[in-house]
């Protein structure tokens, strides 16, 4: 029989069209608009889930999105709020925690096993009989039943925006309090962006009702929709607010887009919570809160039961049976825990024909799987059976805290416990309406307008208003239900966890609510704490004889709503940089490899095997010349009148003496005289320097500098300019000779350009900085050049030196060679605690100057006595057999003293080379180390001084 | 279903377990007072008071019990350090958490799954095949694997991203394994408690008195006590209870931040980590998602999370397994880590005579909760630092004998 009511009933649906999708392998038919929940409820459909722990059924709670009862599968996307998602044709939706079917669940049979389970029965065994059982045995028992949705390893693609916003004012909440303060803010002349995470404008005007009269809130609810259209306020529907980040940074989900926003002022209109009572059976499809009564009759066109009881708690009790009424479902009662009328609605039930029972509570629903008779006590102990299939809650609220929450404000209670109020709200946020505690639909209407004119005035657009003080919220303490000695009294329903859940865990000992939460585990589901959190606070105040504000109450934390992985990683596919010479190395056949933040080329094999390859390339360097992309290499620009003063501070070497058009190499050190980050500085004025760094260490590098010249005071200028910049490094006997058959304005003659020069000029038409630096012990020019340039001035060299035999070569022949030379790669042959000293780097350490960052250290550390050194190794002629490679161990009487640092096989040399930390007493040439192969074997190595080849550096001043 | 299940069952009403007594009134004076209620503290209690006779112990604590750190980790447990004093160190933190359970009488779940650490660089690839090198010198299990090898110890791990980030290996840690850290914090609270430990939650500490140099007095918003012996577990808060003695510690804080998804059936047996994309991926027991990463770039004592670090931290879990794209966040969280220069504790003897250090914890304390309780309460209760401690001394700064640890805590905590 179809639930579903007649015309004048269901917003959100369009009855002339029909959709299908299957539940559980069945078809069911629903209107566009309809949730899964509410076309389910249109067919008489009320259990969506089986509960986590005892398998229970359940259904509807409160309508909209709340609770993890409709949490449900979609093919591929586990946990799904089924009173949320929409349905769309063809979904096929099954639900979760069930073995069997949702009406036949084998799994019921826990039901009946709960006093076997006490809260945290898990600490108290299951790991025996032997040491390794709860791994091998109980835990995977224990996760194959926890767990709620299955994770499908395949799903299907899908694709994730981002976007950021600023905004003078954003209003969170589209209820009445919030369209009332974003017309208010944008009328005063405030940029206003509204987030509602429904997908229509209006809130609780749309479901909820006000008065016997339902009239006035349809007046409102129109006058409001149609000064925001006119005011100019950017909408987002179908969009919720999850989160408050420092300084107003707030994430918004809408569909598969994440928008962040940056907004001056704040306005939180988000409304309020209503709370479930917790008696006997309260998770009894059939259950549920008033909202969620009202949400489906006026949303969805859907008649929530045929003969309802009503539980007033509260003025939306009486509202709600008036709204269940005009649907014609039958009210059996409603049940008023107080004496007398306190609202003043009595008069229009009676007038309706409605019982109401005063001075009485809920002591427990019945029924199986879905709810059949309430039993009702009054205060003499009284207790009546009325039948139903229905009970509407109407037990209270508590403002929508979360985000306010995670703002830094507090959420607060009477003495009493009967009302929360959110304090200590932040500058530059404001809550209006029900979040601020008001009820009265007038009174929500202008908290929100004042809150917009508060944020107003916070941008300087209005004078400074005053929130006159909230008018007495008509929300009410549910009467406690009596204890009922059969339990089911749920005070948490994803987690399963029953009134004595609470109190026994109060007795183990956990007192403060957060144990309490930690070892129940209340709180810690899907919901979050949401209709749990106030009642458990309740539980452990009176249990522990404090009052709440003693107690406490649970921190919130953001998401406020689940939130998809996928909105938030960023999941563009290209996660590496490329140089502007990346084109060049694909079509030259590199071997291209990620490195740091960039794609670099290892090796060009052409038609060779990549090992031989490298040699090629090693020897074509120390030969002919070779051409190496150093466009990763960090790069800065260091201007100001203290600019050589800032860079003394930063390096070792002296700088502010350095002269123009040279270039000194630069070592940075941390404040414990360790090694941060080597590269050269190249001063191209007074005022002026160009730095180069390690590609991996630059953007770290940049924020110390930018640390530096605020504590200093420099006037200098830093710029990261890594990016900005190709370069390349030509290297090798011939290099000269291929500059110099290039049109420019540079002499590139031995005598006009020597070891350690730079200049600038132009170069085949491109503007450069060359210096004579390299890696590889070679002449070598090292050019930079804006990155537009650089794949031009590439291929005029390459094709300039072709003849000379100039190849590129990639980042492995790099390394041999650099190698052979003994020159050290930071990061590699350093690591956290390296000091110049141990690496043999003392020369880089200036004398004269007072003072550089590290040097206090360093004096310290140098005569503390090195710990270690750096040392050059060779193996002996029969090779590598004992398998040695980088991070193989020096040992020194069978204990570790080191590791080796650098290795490889250095066709220059016919040999294999590496660099090794070593004990202090090990380091000269002429002594031997013992290594450790990785297969265990050991090998003994001279040292051998460094560097390997070309011992008095002659090539590289050639 | 184990017995004692059944018979808790068929008892009529709940018989309280009593694991943490309320707090008592603060008395005058005791033998030991320990200055933090987290897992260091509890269990250092727990030993002084099974195994050195000393009961008259006031463990103190501002918040609830093991509320800071202990609470907010993300539970690892492993030995694979880099440097020799760490790994005999940690070694032996982790046999102990092998028999936590059986030795409390309160199940840790310590799941010993084995921790995989993937290397998508050759960096990475270098420093794994060290720290290899140097447990397998000390005994414990830890070898690079390659990327076939990744596969199989996990099915699930996205090898190459599009070309990007390939795995090119990794570090297989078979000791590695995870624990419910509240369970080792109460577990410890508990059998301490049964003899005699005094737990004071919701007290603050807000000084000392301290002559020829000896702290004499520790003063409390509930009021000032004596102590014979102090032992400081603060947590984040270690610097600054350090201050109040007069000490200063070479600490600076970072907020780690971590968070969890909704739970989900159980796909992911191990602790898989990349140590170049930062991010770490354990499923609990219950089946959510742990998903943690390295601390946050700036200093800075807060334990508000932040939205840049989730989106990291999301990133770095949908390049190990995209298919979680779908998968909701439930929840995030921040702690406050204190970091020392050499990313190493601070264990031991501090310039006042009768105070004690079990400090600079950072990201990896939670692994040395046992170790280092039943460590410190062997040095309070004769008077000298055991050897095992020795590397770990704050002198060690003067002396820059540093153990570097940097790049073996980056993200695997």
């Amino acid at each position: 029989m179809s639930n579903r009511l007649g015309h004048g009933w269901g917003s959100r649906i369009d009855r002339n069209a029909a959709i299908g999708f299957t539940f559980e392998g069945r078809p069911v038919s629903a209107h566009p608009g309809d949730t899964i929940a509410s076309a389910l409820a249109a067919k008489g459909e009320w259990i969506l889930s089986r509960s986590f722990k005892y398998h229970r059924p359940r259904g509807i709670l409160t309508m909209a999105g709340q609770d993890a009862n409709t949490l449900v599968q979609i093919g591929d996307e586990a946990n799904v709020r089924a009173d949320l998602r929409q349905v769309a044709e063809g979904m096929a939706v099954t639900p979760l925690n069930v073995s069997g079917s949702l009406r036949r669940d084998r799994g019921r049979i826990i039901d009946h096993l709960g006093r076997f389970l006490p809260v945290g029965f898990y600490y108290r065994t299951f790991f025996g009989p032997r040491r390794n059982s709860w791994l091998k045995l109980w835990e995977p028992i224990i996760r194959a039943s926890a767990g709620l949705g299955t994770v499908s390893l395949d799903p299907a693609p899908r694709r994730y925006l981002k976007e950021t916003r600023h905004c003078d004012v954003l209003v969170v909440g589209a209820g009445p309090a919030g369209l009332a303060a974003a017309i208010a803010a944008a009328e005063a002349g405030a940029d206003v962006i509204l987030a509602e995470k429904e997908p229509e404008l209006g809130g609780a005007l749309t479901y909820a009702r006000f008065g016997v009269e339902t009239a006035d809130a349809a007046r409102h609810l129109d006058a409001l929709r149609r000064q925001a259209a006119a005011a100019g306020i950017a909408v987002l529907s179908g969009a919720t607010c999850n989160g408050h980040f420092a300084d107003n940074w707030l994430p918004v989900l809408q569909g598969d887009r994440l928008i962040r926003i940056r907004a001056a002022e704040l306005v939180l209109a988000t409304g309020a919570h209503e709370q479930p009572l917790i008696f006997r059976n309260n998770d009894l499809p059939g259950v549920m809160l008033s909202s969620a009564a009202q949400r489906l009759m006026r949303h969805y066109g859907v008649r929530p039961g045929r003969r309802a009881v009503v539980y007033a708690g509260d003025r939306d009790g009486y509202l709600a049976a008036l709204d269940l009424d005009d649907a014609g479902v039958r009210i059996a009662a409603v049940i008023d825990p107080e004496a007398e009328d306190r609202d003043g609605l009595a008069p229009e039930l009676a007038r309706r024909g409605v019982p109401v029972m005063r001075g009485c509570t809920i002591r427990q629903a019945r029924g199986g799987l879905h709810l059949k008779a309430v039993e009702v006590q009054d205060r003499q102990g009284g207790r009546t059976r009325l039948d139903c299939d229905l009970l509407v809650m109407a037990g209270g609220y508590t403002p929508g805290y979360q985000l306010a929450l995670h703002a830094g404000a507090r959420l607060s209670s009477d003495d009493g416990g009967t009302r929360f109020s959110i304090t200590g709200v932040p500058d530059h946020v404001h809550l209006a309406g029900a979040a601020a505690g008001l009820s009265d639909l007038a009174a929500v209407i202008e908290s929100g307008r004042i809150a917009g004119l508060r944020a107003a005035a916070g941008l300087g657009l209005a004078p400074a208003q005053e929130l006159p003080a909230p008018v007495q919220a008509g929300w009410r303490r549910a009467a406690p239900s009596p204890a009922h000695p059969k339990g089911r009294d749920f005070v948490d329903f994803d987690e399963d966890l029953q009134v004595k859940d609470i109190e026994n865990a109060i007795a183990d000992g956990y007192r403060e609510l957060e144990l309490v939460k930690r070892y129940s585990t209340v709180g810690m589901g899907p919901s979050q704490g949401r209709h749990s959190a106030l009642a458990t606070a309740r539980i452990v105040a009176r249990k522990t004889a404090r009052s709440l504000a003693e107690v406490g109450i649970t921190t919130a934390r953001p998401p406020f709503g689940p939130e998809r992985l996928g909105l938030l990683a960023d999941t563009t596919p290209e996660r590496h940089r490329r140089t502007p010479l990346h084109a060049a190395h694909l079509a030259a056949g590199a071997r291209m490899t990620p490195v740091g933040a960039w794609w670099r080329p290892l090796v060009y094999p052409g038609a060779d095997a990549p090992e031989d390859a490298i040699r090629r390339e090693i020897r074509m360097v120390r030969e002919a010349a070779g051409m190496l992309d150093v466009s990763t290499l960090g790069k800065l620009e260091i201007r100001g009148p203290d600019a050589g003063a800032f860079l003394d501070r930063i390096y070792t070497m002296a700088h502010a003496g350095q002269p123009v058009g040279r270039v000194r190499y630069c070592l940075a050190l941390n404040e414990m005289g360790s090694i941060l980050d080597d590269g050269v500085a190249f001063r191209l004025s007074d005022e002026h320097f160009y730095v180069t760094a390690t590609t991996g260490a630059v953007d770290r590098l940049f924020a110390e500098m930018m640390l530096q010249k605020t504590i200093m005071g420099a006037r200098v200028d830093i710029q990261n300019v890594t990016a900005a910049f190709g370069a390349m490094n030509l290297t090798g006997p011939r290099a000269r000779e291929v500059l110099e058959r290039l049109p420019g304005s540079i002499d590139f003659g031995r005598a006009g350009f020597a070891f350690l020069d730079g200049r600038e000029g132009e170069l085949a038409g491109c503007p450069v900085r060359v210096m004579r630096i390299g890696f590889t012990g070679e002449l070598s020019y090292e050019i930079h050049l804006p990155q537009s340039h650089a794949a031009g001035l590439w291929a005029a060299l390459l094709e300039a030196g072709a003849d000379l035999g100039l190849r590129p070569y990639g980042l492995e022949a790099s390394r041999i060679l650099r190698l052979e030379k003994g020159h050290i790669i930071i990061g590699q042959d350093t690591d956290a605690l390296s000091t110049p000293d141990e690496l043999g780097m003392g020369w880089a350490l200036s004398r004269k100057k007072p003072f550089y960052i590290g040097k206090p250290a360093v004096e310290r550390r140098r005569a503390l006595g090195d710990k270690r050194r750096l040392c050059g190794f060779a193996l002996p002629d029969e090779g590598n057999a004992a398998g040695v490679g980088e991070s193989a161990l020096v040992l020194q009487d069978g204990k570790p003293v080191g590791h080796v640092t650098s290795f490889g096989y250095s066709p220059t040399l016919g040999q294999w080379i590496g660099l090794a930390h070593v004990a202090p007493d090990q380091a000269e040439p002429g002594s031997r180390i013992t290594l450790r192969g990785f297969a265990g074997a050991e090998v003994e190595a001279p040292v051998v001084a460094l560097p390997f080849h070309d011992k008095d550096n002659a090539r590289q001043e050639m | 279903m184990p017995i004692e299940l059944l018979k808790y069952g068929l008892r009529r009403g709940h018989r309280p377990y009593r694991d943490i007594p309320s707090t008592p009134e603060l008395r005058r004076s005791y033998d030991v007072v320990i200055i933090g209620g987290g897992g260091h503290g509890l269990a250092a209690a727990y030993y002084l008071s099974h195994y050195h006779g000393i009961s008259n112990i006031a463990v103190l604590e501002k918040g609830y019990l093991a509320g800071g750190n202990t609470a907010r980790n993300t539970t690892t447990v492993r030995s694979n350090y880099l440097t020799l004093p760490s790994i005999e160190f940690y070694r032996e933190g982790v046999s102990l958490f092998e028999t936590m359970s059986q030795e409390l009488g309160f199940n840790v779940m310590f799941s010993q799954r084995g921790q995989l650490t993937l290397a998508h660089s050759d960096a990475a690839m270098r420093s794994f095949r060290l720290r290899a090198e140097m447990g397998k010198h000390a005994g414990i299990r830890a070898e690079v694997v390659d990327a076939q090898t990744v596969q199989e110890l996990c099915p699930h791990v996205n090898m190459d991203f599009g070309g990007q980030h390939e795995v090119l290996g990794g570090l297989w840690h078979a000791d590695g394994g995870t624990a419910r850290h509240d369970a080792v914090a109460w577990g410890y609270a508990k059998r301490a408690a049964e003899r005699g430990v005094e737990i004071h939650q919701r007290t603050e500490v807000t000084g000392f008195g301290i002559a020829g140099g000896r702290v004499t007095e520790i003063r409390t918003n509930r009021g000032t006590v004596l102590a014979g012996q102090v032992l400081q577990a603060a947590g984040g808060m270690n610097g600054r209870i350090a201050e109040m003695a007069g000490i200063r510690l070479p600490i600076r804080c970072f907020p780690l931040q971590a968070m969890v998804t909704q739970p989900l059936k159980p796909f992911l047996d191990i602790l898989l980590s990349s140590s170049n994309l930062h991010t770490y991926l354990v499923q609990s027991s219950r089946g959510e998602i742990v998903i943690g990463g390295g601390t946050d770039p700036y200093q800075l004592a807060s334990t508000r999370s932040s939205l840049p670090q989730k989106e990291a931290l999301a990133t770095g879990a949908l390049q190990l397994m995209p298919f979680l794209h779908n998968v909701k966040l439930l929840r995030q969280w921040a702690g406050i880590t204190d970091i020392t220069p050499d990313f190493s504790p601070i264990m031991g003897a501090s310039p006042l005579q009768n105070y004690w250090l079990d400090a600079g914890w950072g990201t990896w304390g939670f692994k040395a909760t046992a170790v280092a309780g039943k460590r410190m309460a062997e040095t309070i209760a004769t008077g000298r630092v055991p050897d095992i401690l020795m590397p770990f001394a704050l002198e060690r700064f003067a002396r820059f004998e540093l153990l570097n640890e940097m790049g073996a805590t980056a993200a695997g905590h």
